[in-house]
């Protein structure tokens, strides 16, 4: 229970020498409201990605079409056009290995960030409150995003290794994706796992989402009302579109045959 | 009309030093008119101990009229008490009612180190503002009243900044023990205004990382914005915030040239 006070430097506009050899990036990186902007920037990457990946994912609907005269699953063609693109510019899976290098950039800068910034924030009262808190504002959503991220984190790892490397997929086939989803999800346990990492994700997503524009700075009387709308819906949506795939996988609506 | 309120329960915080380990003390306030302060609480648990030869409880206190911000209490786990919109010094014992049980404990923070009991060093709060530096002005004979313009909703909402009066509730309230409000505040009630636009950005970006020194980080719960005595908006925050990232640009530019 003990606290030292130390003292961090003490700048001013008139005397302080500046010392610019950090690369700007770099320089901004390291501070707190520079990482909070990388969270946020990261964090749209991931937003984009994941309204992607689900508006993607709701081709799994549409079932079967003909496609070059043959009989296909819609989802399939889908997924062999995300191999496509940019063909013939780049040679054929190099844009989504762009984008999938860009994915993993953010998802290691965002990790990074919430790392430093927590122990940051550790650091900033090591001697916590020994009667209860009451929170007036924060709520339940803002105060697990560490909670609701590791979850979401685990559960990507699982996903890859489920309907991305097929490991932990029964009889897994490369491109086929409709079946390898039916084959995953029509798991009871498996569906469960789907539907509450989702849930943590949409949970993280609202005050995320939210919490961004106060990060970028993205703050004006004209849109401020929207902002908390905006999140709650870009949650919304997310949840239910991925929240449907178990379900709908169970129910049968999502239910692969074998075509000739 | 004048109640009593009886048998109330303080559980304070007392602690000798800032290297020394604290403990919450058991005080019981057998009668208190509702129409005394909180503060005012405190002094006749006080003028009790010292009659009764045991150490007063130190607490920080001075207008006790809600606009110097030394007053500094988290009662029942709030900053400055569940009263909104005010400084624990205009915390009344209304707000409480017979048998209630309140503790009370100093603000929390590894930038705010406890003197002793309840007070706190606060003089963290000096540096980020002595690292904003100075503004501009021209020196001689008073200038003529309005002698610059300034929109009526651009002074409104530089006076709503300026209103922080500095107290660490923001701090206190955090989660993470940011002063991002306090730090954002300060920096708006200058930046907005066109006699603070000469060292806008310098001021951002020094104010910005001598906080950095001391301070959590925001993450944007908004407790700050509820603890606040003054109601100052998080929107200042989202203002310092585009402010620092003009000011990186800005400030390496200028730079370069000399």
């Amino acid at each position: 229970m003990s606290q030292t006070f130390q003292r961090g430097p003490v700048t001013g506009t008139a005397v302080k020498k500046r010392s610019r050899r950090k690369p700007f990036l770099v320089d901004y990186y390291s501070t707190a409201v520079g990482k909070k902007y990388v969270m946020a920037i990261t964090g749209i990457i991931g937003v984009a990605f994941i309204i992607g990946h689900m508006v993607g994912n709701l081709k799994a609907y549409l079932g079967v079409i003909e496609h070059n005269g043959e009989q296909v699953y819609d989802i399939d063609v889908y997924g062999e056009f995300l191999r496509e693109l940019l063909v013939p510019i780049l040679p054929h899976g190099y844009a989504l290995w762009g984008l999938r290098l860009l994915l993993i950039g953010a998802v290691v800068l965002h990790l990074h960030a919430a790392w430093s910034l927590t122990m940051l924030n550790r650091n900033a009262r090591p001697v916590k409150y020994q009667g209860a808190r009451d929170y007036q504002i924060a709520n339940f959503a803002s105060r697990t995003m560490r909670w609701s991220g590791v979850l979401v984190l685990v559960f990507i790892a699982w996903h890859l290794a489920d309907l991305t490397w097929g490991w932990l997929n029964p009889g897994f086939e490369y491109g086929a994706i409709y079946r390898n989803l039916d084959a995953s999800l029509s798991r009871i346990p498996v569906a469960a796992l789907y539907i509450a990492a989702n849930i943590a994700l949409g949970i993280h997503l609202f005050h995320g989402v939210w919490s961004l524009f106060q990060s970028m700075g993205w703050n004006n009387p004209r849109f401020n009302r929207w902002r908390k709308g905006i999140a709650t819906g870009i949650a919304a949506a997310v949840v239910v579109g991925n929240v449907s795939f178990p379900i709908m996988t169970l129910a049968g609506v999502i239910s692969f045959q074998p075509l000739s | 009309m004048t109640n009593t309120l009886k048998d109330l329960t303080l559980k304070v915080w007392r602690q000798d030093g800032p290297n020394t380990s604290g403990s919450f003390e058991t005080h019981t306030i057998e009668e208190i008119s509702d129409e005394a302060s909180f503060l005012e609480m405190i002094d006749i648990l006080n003028e009790r101990l010292i009659e009764d030869g045991k150490e007063a409880i130190v607490f920080d206190h001075d207008c006790r009229e809600g606009i110097c911000g030394t007053c500094s209490l988290m009662i029942n786990g709030q900053a400055h008490g569940p009263e909104r919109g005010t400084a624990t010094c205009q915390l009344h014992m209304r707000k409480f009612s017979s048998g209630d049980t309140i503790v009370i404990e100093p603000w929390r923070a590894s930038a705010f180190p406890i003197i002793r009991d309840l007070m706190v060093d606060r003089s963290s709060f000096d540096r980020i503002v002595e690292s904003g530096g100075y503004i501009t002005a021209a020196t001689g004979g008073a200038p003529d009243a309005n002698l610059i313009p300034v929109p009526k909703p651009v002074s409104d909402a530089a006076m709503d900044a300026a209103q922080c009066i500095g107290c660490g509730a923001c701090v206190a309230a955090c989660p993470n023990g940011a002063a991002n409000l306090f730090t954002a505040a300060k920096i708006t009630h200058l930046n907005l205004l066109p006699q603070g636009q000469a060292e806008r950005y310098s001021r951002a970006e020094d104010m910005v990382e001598t906080m950095d020194s001391y301070f959590g980080s925001c993450t944007n719960h908004g407790e700050c914005e509820a603890a606040c005595p003054k109601e100052i908006s998080i929107d200042v925050i989202a203002l310092m915030n585009a402010d620092y990232r003009k000011a990186k640009v800005q400030n390496r530019k200028q730079l370069s040239r000399t």
